[in-house]
């Protein structure tokens, strides 16, 4: 039952495991929804869902799925009434609840409205009409698991509406957020050494411990290898006047990379929306403080992974022609693509992020550029979420 | 829910929203470990404590360090103990069982009635931790291959996690907890929790500490918002130090009981100079009962 909710998840972008719908599958045969669409709701969620940034997507696949399913309040009205008087809790063995189990919310639904157009007046521990106590699938206080659950509990808000306010909207990684979450993403950017390789040069003291232990005392030093994180990076980043509207973003995530700790080298470097001969190292771009671009890819070496970060927006001639460079006093004898191609030949992971939304580059104006760069460069928005895309095929080899 | 097991209600100074409880109970109900993240200071630690509390169990708590591993809550082989007594020769080391130690989940296991585990902090701990624990949590049982002997679980203990996410964890692991995110209590709830901690404080400052805090809460740019648990402590500062309730909203006395960082309390000092007297209708806080 319920299986399309599973797939509906998919969809919407909840990684599911069939473990997990197992593990629901269980905690509904022991009756832990409470009979209710929130106890639904909120057991499903706690099972099926393992970080809040997925809670919006819950909400929305849970809305989509559930949102035909509201009890009227007209209808709710009137059963109300029947309900007020409720018989103490009823116990089910689970073998009996098994047999409930096979219920979907659509059947559910049309027995309830059949249900009502027979019944005439108050029921109270049946197993059949709207009552209290009973076994019925409708009602309060019984026992179905896939039960529609009419008044009862002191929650006010069906689980449909709360899923529709989506109070989880906040926690969507695909969201610009905060420089914290940026630091997080870039924690999974790092590569520890492997213990195969290098000088054995730190003292294993619980190697040294067990061995001289073994030997009844007699001390044997055991020597190993360290691991350290042996990332290195390099932040390339456009300073230029198309970028002002990303500023706060671009520096976010500069303050989070500076922030970082983790990276065994970590550079900071800035072009004026493309790179050509020279390359800047500070955001002013001047020439006082820039270094030839050909040196900085001798001093670089392949190992550093570079993030490219920019709009990638220009016009055609800045990327392809020859003096196409936007500073009238600058000029230069490559095209900008030709820099871009050495850039991406040289080093094994390189990876643009493009502050501009992903949906928007076949349509912003710099769209050509944009498709231009892509064939170079792998492309992500500069979000929570494509960061830590980039960040995935910034580990792998090309 | 038809189980004779106890439920989980939270107790008398730890408010948990319904949503906790239930998830708490699905845990306890299905056995599995219930994984809690949430912002600082929203309780998670403290919900183990009331777990253990409300359910009479005893509470074990492994606080998990960046150098902990996963095999330390297991056992420990004290072979440096084992190392002493040979070269003094006043015990017997023959036996390796003697200087084996059990490790929190290890207690947890042996013991003799079923107790809480809290796993604080599991992220801490280097990025495989978790998966490392993976087999054990599942299956609650462990070999020492020293001795040959095999700890088995006598009573499947209550098993939480807590997490502030500054590492991922692994998928495999996630799939085998029930999650909880604890949110941030909203304004009848904050009332709530302040009373449980402050029962005789005086209505007008409650209100007005509460309007103080959401509107510093609602200032963008902070670098660490206030918690709960800086709310509880910034109450007490109010009472003990006898500050009337009119100061509170003009004044923000004890502001560094609420911020932690310089740059925090510039901007928070800077918009109560600018803007002070808009603090309470700023904040759009429900009036209390």
């Amino acid at each position: 039952m319920f299986i399309n909710f599973f797939y509906l998840l998919k969809a919407y972008g909840v990684p599911v495991a069939i473990t997990e719908w197992m593990t629901l599958m269980e905690a509904l045969g022991k009756g832990m929804a409470l009979s209710s669409l929130t106890g639904f709701y909120n057991l499903s969620r706690a099972v099926l869902v393992k970080s809040e940034t997925h809670y919006d997507r819950y909400d929305l696949a849970f809305y989509s799925y559930f949102k035909g399913i509201e009890t009227p309040i007209e209808l709710t009205e009137k059963v109300l009434q029947w309900l007020k008087k409720a018989l103490p809790p009823l116990h089910i063995s689970p073998e009996e609840r098994l047999k409930f189990q096979e219920w979907d919310l659509d059947d559910l639904r049309r027995r309830l409205e059949q249900r009502l157009q027979e019944q005439k007046g108050e029921h109270h521990g049946g197993s059949n009409w709207i009552g209290t106590g009973g076994t019925s699938p409708f009602g309060h206080s019984g026992y179905h698991p896939a039960g529609v659950r009419i008044g009862g509990e002191s929650l006010n808000k069906s689980a449909v509406q709360v899923a529709a306010q989506r109070n989880f909207r906040g926690f969507r990684t695909d969201s610009t957020i905060g420089v914290r979450q940026f630091e997080v993403a870039l924690r999974k950017l790092r590569q520890l050494s492997s213990k195969v390789e290098g000088p054995r040069e730190e003292l294993d003291l619980d190697e040294t411990v067990r061995e001289t232990g073994d030997k009844g005392g007699l001390l044997q030093l055991v020597w190993t290898r360290g691991r350290k994180n042996m990332v290195k990076v390099a932040l390339v980043m456009d300073s230029g006047g198309s970028m002002d509207p990303y500023m706060r973003i671009c520096s976010q995530l500069f303050t989070a990379m500076n922030r970082s700790s983790h990276f065994k080298d970590l550079r900071f470097l800035f072009f004026h929306n493309c790179i050509y001969q020279h390359i800047y190292l500070d955001p002013s771009c001047n020439m006082a403080s820039s270094m030839k671009t050909e040196d900085l890819l001798h001093m670089l070496g392949s190992d550093y992974k570079v993030i490219l970060l920019g709009d990638a927006s220009m016009a055609p001639s800045e990327l392809t022609m020859p003096g196409g460079a936007i500073d009238w006093s600058y000029s230069n004898d490559d095209p900008g693509i030709n820099w871009l191609q050495r850039i991406a030949a040289h080093f094994d992971h390189a990876v643009w992020l493009n502050p501009i939304p992903a949906p928007f580059w076949d349509r912003a104006t710099g769209n050509y550029t944009i498709s231009v760069i892509r064939d170079i460069f792998p492309m992500f928005e500069l979000t929570v979420e494509g960061l830590e895309g980039a960040i995935k095929k910034l580990k792998v080899r090309k | 829910m038809q189980d004779n097991q106890a439920q989980f209600s939270g107790t008398r100074d730890y408010i948990a929203s319904q949503e906790l409880q239930n998830s708490v109970n699905v845990a306890v109900a299905l056995g599995r470990p219930l994984l809690i993240k949430g912002e600082p200071g929203t309780g998670k630690t403290m919900l183990a404590q009331s777990i253990a509390d409300d359910l009479e169990k005893e509470l074990l708590i492994w606080n998990i360090k960046s150098t902990t591993k996963a095999k330390d809550g297991l056992y420990i082989y004290d072979t440096i103990q084992r190392l002493y007594d040979s070269q003094f020769g006043d015990h017997d080391v023959s036996d390796i069982r003697h200087y084996i130690r059990m490790g929190k989940l290890g207690e947890a296991f042996l013991a003799s009635s079923q107790i809480v585990l809290l796993i604080d902090e599991i992220d801490k701990a280097d990025i495989e931790f978790p998966n490392d624990l993976l087999w054990e949590l599942d299956i609650m049982s462990f070999d020492i291959p020293e001795t040959g002997e095999t700890v088995r679980t006598r009573q499947r203990p209550i098993v939480i996690i807590t997490s502030n996410a500054e590492k991922e964890l692994p998928d495999a692991f996630l799939r085998r907890c029930i999650f909880h995110y604890i949110a941030f209590p909203d304004a009848s709830m904050m009332a709530e929790i302040i009373k449980v901690h402050h029962p005789d404080l005086q209505q007008k400052l409650l209100e007005d500490a509460m309007a103080a805090f959401y509107w510093i809460r609602s200032i963008g740019g902070l670098q660490k918002k206030p918690s709960t648990s800086e709310l509880l402590d910034w109450v007490q500062a109010l009472t003990v130090g006898g500050i009337s309730p009119e100061q509170i909203v003009v004044e923000l006395p004890f502001l560094g009981v609420l911020l932690k960082k310089d740059h925090d309390f510039n901007t928070v000092l800077h918009r109560l100079h600018n803007e002070g007297h808009q603090v309470k209708s700023a904040t759009g806080i429900p009036r209390l009962r």
